[in-house]
């Protein structure tokens, strides 16, 4: 793993220590081994993309990390916090770690500062006040400032997958997981979202994004796992895995993507 | 509409004068027999409504009514203590009135029902006092509106504070307590009519409301305990006719209960009927709370909330919008199911009507005076079920804003 850790991410931050880790993460849907044994870690600041085809595991992986998913064998640590079973245990895990959907699924019967100020307020108790000044600047962050006023459903998709970024943000996350996020998007919005995510790679934030955006894999990713079967069958920078593949899954893979 | 004028929306549709006629000409004159149609039917209807109006204005005998008014209001509760009930109302929509003006929305779309109720209950023959007291209580509603307006959030703890202690405000009002000289005890079975109908039915809801979500949450708890629980209590209440839970109330409880014990008829009454509304609410609920998509669970969870906080917070605000035309169906049901209580010997709004139409006086009257006296029932019974369907269109109206 570490054969390929320059001191430096690709968009220039100094690497951190190991935020996440997983070790040998086993899951199964009934019979369907859907995490076949997976070791990974993340170092703070890194960005890391997750890919490969549906089915694969991917989403399943990430979820796992904040618990949306329960894993039935293996170890996973993040900031130093082991998911067990214990209730407060996974509610410190999700405080420090912000979940982007592919779906949004931003709150509709709350106005988007309202979506925004939310967890601020009843999970690091914040004032109202605090919570809308943070909220306003993040809104500004990711570009749509004079939409806080209004209802997600008047949004269009793009601004919607803005404000959930900005949503997560606002807990001040170590750690930010992109599930898809643009897989729902029109064409002409993926760009939006993308350069707010180009944004935050920049500003050093840990990141690790499943995606099928493979142009935004080279530019920002410093490391890429592709996922088949359940397993993460190659892993390793951009460059290597778009120039260099190893594995003939990778290569039929990226084939059919390219 | 065609789909050129769709594709044109700066072109106003076109409208004449004459449209109406070939609405006419289209639906109801197309062809000889349907001209026929027409003219028959309209002369039945208008024979019909010519009868009715004939009678309602000139045959129908509105003595009984007029001359019980009070009773049809409070039953047998002292005439010299009909001030309380009055004072009551006079209080409970006068903070309504003021909430509509410090909160808005849901509470004004309430204040501005209760304020039509108001008006609606001026038209039946009530005599000059009560007619002045119903528009009073309009006016009162306006003007508390304003005055909540204009003090704006600085009265919030105040009426908060007074909205909490407004069941016992009410309750000491009404019920009095012995030795007092100005409120004098007023046993409950002497509590009768529309001030009975109404506290059952307000009763009910209040209760049953908070019942019921944590019915429908506790079905669909993780928790098997709990959810075999909620699971047999739904089914075996949903099982049993409201009238079977009011004769157990009344006759089976004193059985199980020792002798010493004694729960006073109306409170079981209320219990019966809260308990089983909430069984029907809780399957209300139940599919607001499978309309919520699960990916709303998660990101709430995501963001660290708690589980009470996301189901408070994200859960219930979005499955009880999506059930409120339910809720609110079931809310005008229970108000008419309170009249079952007359079957179990209470003198409510139904069972007033029952005994005026029995009344000595109006033996002597040719065909006997329910048509009048039912009618005048039915009329207040549709008062308040309108205003409920109509608080709940303006509620729904409101919450709509910015919905998908």
């Amino acid at each position: 793993m570490n054969e390929i850790a320059t001191e430096r991410t690709a968009t220039g931050q100094q690497l951190g220590e190991e935020i996440i880790i997983c070790r040998d993460v086993h899951k199964w849907f009934g019979d369907f081994h859907v995490l076949n044994g997976i070791t990974a870690s993340v170092r703070k600041a890194e960005v890391v993309v997750v890919f490969g085809p549906s089915g694969s595991g991917k989403s399943t992986f990430i979820r796992t990390i904040n618990r949306l998913e329960e894993h039935q064998k293996g170890q996973i640590i993040v900031d130093g916090i082991e998911m067990t079973n214990d209730i407060r245990n996974i509610e410190a895990i999700r405080r420090e770690t912000g979940m982007v959907f592919q779906q949004f699924n931003l709150f509709p019967h709350l106005t988007v500062i309202d979506n925004i100020a939310l967890a601020p307020i009843w999970v690091r108790k914040k004032t109202r006040k605090e919570a809308e000044l943070l909220a306003l600047e993040l809104l500004e962050r990711v570009g749509i400032p004079e939409q806080a006023r209004k209802y997600p459903g008047q949004l269009s998709g793009g601004q919607q997958q803005r404000v959930a970024i900005a949503r997560a943000l606002a807990m001040q996350p170590r750690v930010m997981l992109f599930d898809e996020p643009t897989s729902a998007l029109d064409p002409e919005m993926i760009k939006e979202v993308l350069d707010v995510m180009r944004e935050l790679a920049r500003s050093g934030m840990t990141m690790i994004v499943v995606t099928h955006e493979m142009a935004f894999a080279r530019e920002v990713a410093d490391r890429m796992l592709f996922f088949d079967a359940g397993q993460i069958v190659e892993q390793g920078t951009p460059e290597q895995i778009f120039e260099h593949p190893q594995h003939d899954r990778t290569k039929l893979f990226l084939s059919q993507i390219l | 509409m065609s789909s050129t004028e769709l594709s044109a929306p700066h072109l106003k549709q076109p409208r004449t004068v004459a449209e109406p006629i070939a609405w006419l000409r289209r639906n109801l004159f197309s062809s000889w027999f349907n001209s026929l149609l027409t003219l028959v039917l309209l002369w039945l209807i208008a024979s019909l409504l010519l009868r009715v109006l004939d009678w309602l204005f000139t045959q129908a005998t509105w003595t009984p009514v007029v001359a019980n008014i009070r009773l049809f209001w409070i039953g047998r509760y002292p005439p010299d203590q009909l001030w309380r009930v009055q004072l009551c109302l006079g209080l409970v929509l006068g903070l309504f009135g003021v909430s509509a003006g410090i909160w808005g929305g849901i509470v004004r779309a309430v204040a501005t029902g209760l304020m039509g109720l108001m008006v609606l209950l001026i038209i039946p023959p009530f005599d000059a006092g009560m007619r002045l007291y119903f528009a009073g209580l309009a006016l009162l509603i306006a003007a508390m509106y304003f005055g909540g307006l204009r003090s704006g959030r600085s009265l919030r703890w105040p009426v908060t504070g007074l909205w909490i202690a407004s069941p016992l405000i009410v309750l000491v009002l009404i019920r009095g307590f012995s030795g007092s000289a100005t409120l004098p005890p007023v046993e409950t079975n002497l509590w009768g009519g529309l001030m009975l109908t109404l506290l059952l039915a307000v009763v009910g809801i209040l209760a049953s409301f908070p019942l019921g979500i944590l019915l429908a949450l506790g079905r669909r708890s993780r928790l098997p305990v709990v959810k075999a629980f909620c699971v047999a209590y739904i089914e075996i209440i949903r099982g049993v006719p409201l009238i079977s839970v009011l004769f157990m109330a009344m006759i089976m409880l004193p059985l199980f209960l020792p002798p010493t014990v004694r729960v006073d008829t109306i409170v079981r009454v209320m219990v019966a009927i809260t308990l089983f509304s909430a069984a029907y609410l809780a399957e209300n609920v139940r599919g607001g709370l499978q309309a919520v998509p699960n990916g709303q669970i998660e990101a709430a969870r995501a963001l660290g909330l708690n589980i009470f906080q996301s189901t408070l917070l994200i859960v219930l605000p979005q499955a009880l919008r999506a059930v409120i035309p339910a809720i609110v169906g079931q809310f005008i049901s229970l108000f008419k199911d309170t009249s079952l209580v007359f079957i179990v010997g209470m003198i409510d709004l139904l069972g007033i009507a029952d005994a005026i139409i029995h009344q000595q006086a109006w033996l002597t009257v040719t065909g006997g005076v329910q048509r009048e006296v039912l009618l005048f029932t039915a009329f207040i019974y549709w008062t308040f079920c309108f205003t409920m369907a109509r608080v709940a269109r303006s509620i729904e109206t409101r919450l709509g804003v910015g919905t998908r």
